[in-house]
């Protein structure tokens, strides 16, 4: 069983949804992003998706592409992001997904790229830019290599394209909350169970709800009826709040995330 | 019809359905806009098909933008080079000042067939999104473009005509600051209205059907142009050249052209400062195949594929993608690349101004660089056709200040 699959598992059996946390890789640099991502790793975050800081994050929002840029600017690299995953692997064994643009992934030879995120212990890619119909070379690399590969079905996803991502998606679907660029928002969307419901019908893979969850409430909410919540927004600002102070990130973080999770358990009030 | 190509392709035949043109183009968004683009694609195909809205787009070209546009002989410049007979194609004479408006006014219509209420746009130099604010102000649709900081800057009278005009003008202040950051800022802003929202993309880029969709709109400049060489010369020119920043001028000048192999084509890129990392948006000198904004093209990346600064005297050329189709045609060796560097430019811009009582768009000055450049080296009896995109109104002000003019 896949790490991402035993997360799940491990999360259905305690009759709560995975905590699925993200934050950008060297974020605002490198030393500072490792000791973030195991404060989250510590603090009981099921899934960390790691963000690959991208020139071009066109799916971001302000939040997460001035999180990119920081990264890029302290120098964050392809090989420092798959350095961080080593670095993180030493201390923990959840899952470890690559939040990331394809050209990244295709500049230097898709194969080689999966397999060095492989080698460096990452679980998944999930490619922002790079929908079902691009993916062959993605998808049999990552099933050659055994990593998982996690796609997005949005808010304007008609029904009949469903199948077409189901049937290139491994480990779990990401439906993402609103139509828009990530960031945080006030309120969650009212047709999300219809939507979980409706990706149901098509496949047995656990769906991971995202984009813009950033209250204990929001996250009980989802919670109820998805496999998995993702925070992102919320936990990058934490970093961007504490920019002068980067010696408390981690514990801030740790404590918005424990808040955070508290909502995943499901009949317990929020 | 004389389908096939020297190298034996058929260029109705590309893009495929799925928007390639053999190993580039494609679809490369996120999953939000899938649905949307092949919405597009599907009512696009239906209106190419549909004499009624071709009738309705030629209506306008002719009466809004002022088509056809004459294929001017030029006399001094002939004369200066000494060499091939050189004609002008006067896209700069179009209305809004370039030939933005042919796609804008195609693609505004294809938006109201969509029930679209709203129009976004990007601009580099700021000509797309004068043509886009001019047919929405026209057709009545809510306008917001995209520009970046740099470029608001350098193009500052083109800011106001929008305004003028009634669009928005939104400036982003990300990254360079450019052309590039204004298209993910007009990306994200669909992504997050793309049920009421249609995306005026400017060129020859992004995903499908926008490649494709953008040259046809343009197609009309190379058929006036083959048309009236043919009267006038009573023959096929000997050479064609226009400038390619995403390629949608080059690619409409030269698309009637693909099969007369008789006839050189050659695009030009802005070299900048001169080929070196962050001076220069050459894609075909030192780019190499990637992904960015939609499709898979030649793009100026660094190893780890971030994309890299670029750098031209003229906005609309500074970007670090290059339209998929040129990519396709200059592997089949059809299509030719040349690249102008700035100071080449401003010299350029000069003489055509001096000579022929014409001010060029910085842009297709590049084209105007080479052409000269080429044309010294033809004989006299050869015909040399370029494409004079846009005018360079917009540009005095940023020649003069390099110029050290003061005014």
């Amino acid at each position: 069983m896949s790490r991402l699959a035993q997360a799940f598992a491990r999360a259905r059996s305690q009759d709560r949804a995975a905590f699925v946390a993200y934050l950008c890789a060297g974020d605002p640099d490198f030393d500072t992003s490792l000791a973030a991502c195991r404060a989250l790793l510590a603090s009981g975050v099921d899934i960390l998706e790691l963000g690959v800081p991208f020139s071009d994050p066109l799916a971001d929002g302000l939040t997460n592409q001035l999180a990119a840029q920081r990264a890029l600017e302290s120098g964050m690299t392809a090989a420092r992001v798959f350095e961080l995953v080593r670095r993180l692997r030493e201390t923990s064994d959840a899952p470890i997904i690559f939040y990331t643009y394809y050209n990244l992934v295709f500049s230097g030879g898709v194969d080689a790229y999966v397999r060095a995120a492989k080698g460096a212990g990452a679980d998944g890619l999930l490619t922002l830019d790079l929908p079902p119909e691009e993916a062959g070379e993605v998808v049999t690399a990552c099933r050659t290599h055994g990593l998982d590969t996690v796609f997005i079905i949005a808010p304007t996803t008609p029904e009949s394209r469903i199948p077409v991502i189901t049937a290139a998606a491994s480990g779990f679907i990401y439906y993402v909350s609103r139509e828009g660029v990530t960031g945080v928002q006030d309120r969650v969307a009212g047709n999300i169970p219809e939507a979980v419901a409706r990706i149901r019908r098509h496949t047995a893979l656990p769906v991971a709800v995202g984009f813009g969850l950033s209250s204990r409430a929001q996250v009980a909410q989802v919670a109820a009826y998805a496999d998995g919540v993702v925070v992102g927004s919320a936990l990058v600002n934490i970093i961007r709040e504490h920019l002068g102070e980067r010696a408390n990130i981690s514990a801030a973080l740790a404590a918005r995330a424990a808040d955070l999770s508290a909502g995943v358990g499901r009949g317990v009030p929020a | 019809m004389p389908a096939a190509t020297a190298t034996g392709i058929d260029r109705f035949s590309l893009p495929d359905a799925g928007g390639h043109f053999g190993r580039y183009g494609g679809v490369f968004v996120p999953e939000t806009l899938m649905t949307a683009l092949q919405e597009l694609g599907t009512a696009y195909d239906l209106a190419r098909q549909d004499p009624g809205f071709q009738a309705e787009l030629r209506h306008h070209l002719k009466e809004f933008a002022g088509r056809p546009t004459q294929l001017y002989f030029a006399e001094r410049l002939t004369e200066h080079c000494g060499g091939a007979r050189i004609y002008l194609k006067r896209e700069d004479l179009l209305h809004t000042g370039a030939h933005k408006i042919n796609n804008a006014l195609g693609q505004a219509l294809l938006a109201r067939r969509m029930g679209k209420k709203r129009v976004i746009a990007e601009t580099g130099a700021g000509q797309h999104g004068v043509a886009t604010a001019a047919v929405c102000a026209k057709f009545g649709f809510e306008c917001v473009v995209y520009m970046g900081a740099v470029d608001m800057e350098r193009q500052a009278l083109n800011v106001f005509r929008m305004r003028l005009m009634g669009a928005e003008v939104r400036g982003v202040e990300a990254g360079q600051k450019t052309l590039k950051e204004a298209i993910n800022e007009a990306m994200r802003d669909w992504v997050t209205n793309v049920r009421s929202t249609h995306y005026i993309l400017g060129s020859a880029l992004g995903a499908h059907p926008y490649p494709m969709m953008v040259r046809d709109f343009h197609r009309v400049i190379g058929q006036e142009t083959k048309e009236q060489i043919l009267a006038r010369e009573g023959r096929l020119p000997d050479e064609m050249v226009a400038c390619v920043g995403g390629g949608s001028n080059a690619m409409g000048f030269f698309f009637d052209f693909l099969e007369d192999t008789s006839v050189r084509l050659t695009g030009v890129e802005a070299g900048g400062r001169g080929i070196t990392r962050g001076d220069h948006a050459a894609r075909f000198e030192g780019g190499k195949l990637g992904v960015l904004q939609g499709c898979k093209t030649y793009i100026l990346q660094n190893s780890d594929g971030q994309i890299e600064l670029t750098h031209s005297v003229s906005a609309g050329l500074d970007y670090a993608a290059i339209g998929p189709e040129h990519a396709f045609y200059r592997d089949q060796k059809r299509i030719n690349y040349a690249y102008a560097c700035d100071d080449e430019v401003m010299e350029a811009f000069q003489t055509c101004s001096r000579l022929e009582g014409i001010i060029p768009a910085l842009e297709s000055t590049h084209a105007l660089v080479y052409g000269l450049k080429r044309a010294k080296e033809m004989r006299k009896d050869e015909i040399l056709l370029i494409n004079l995109s846009g005018r360079g109104d917009k540009d005095v002000q940023q020649v003069a200040k390099i110029l050290g003019v003061k005014l």
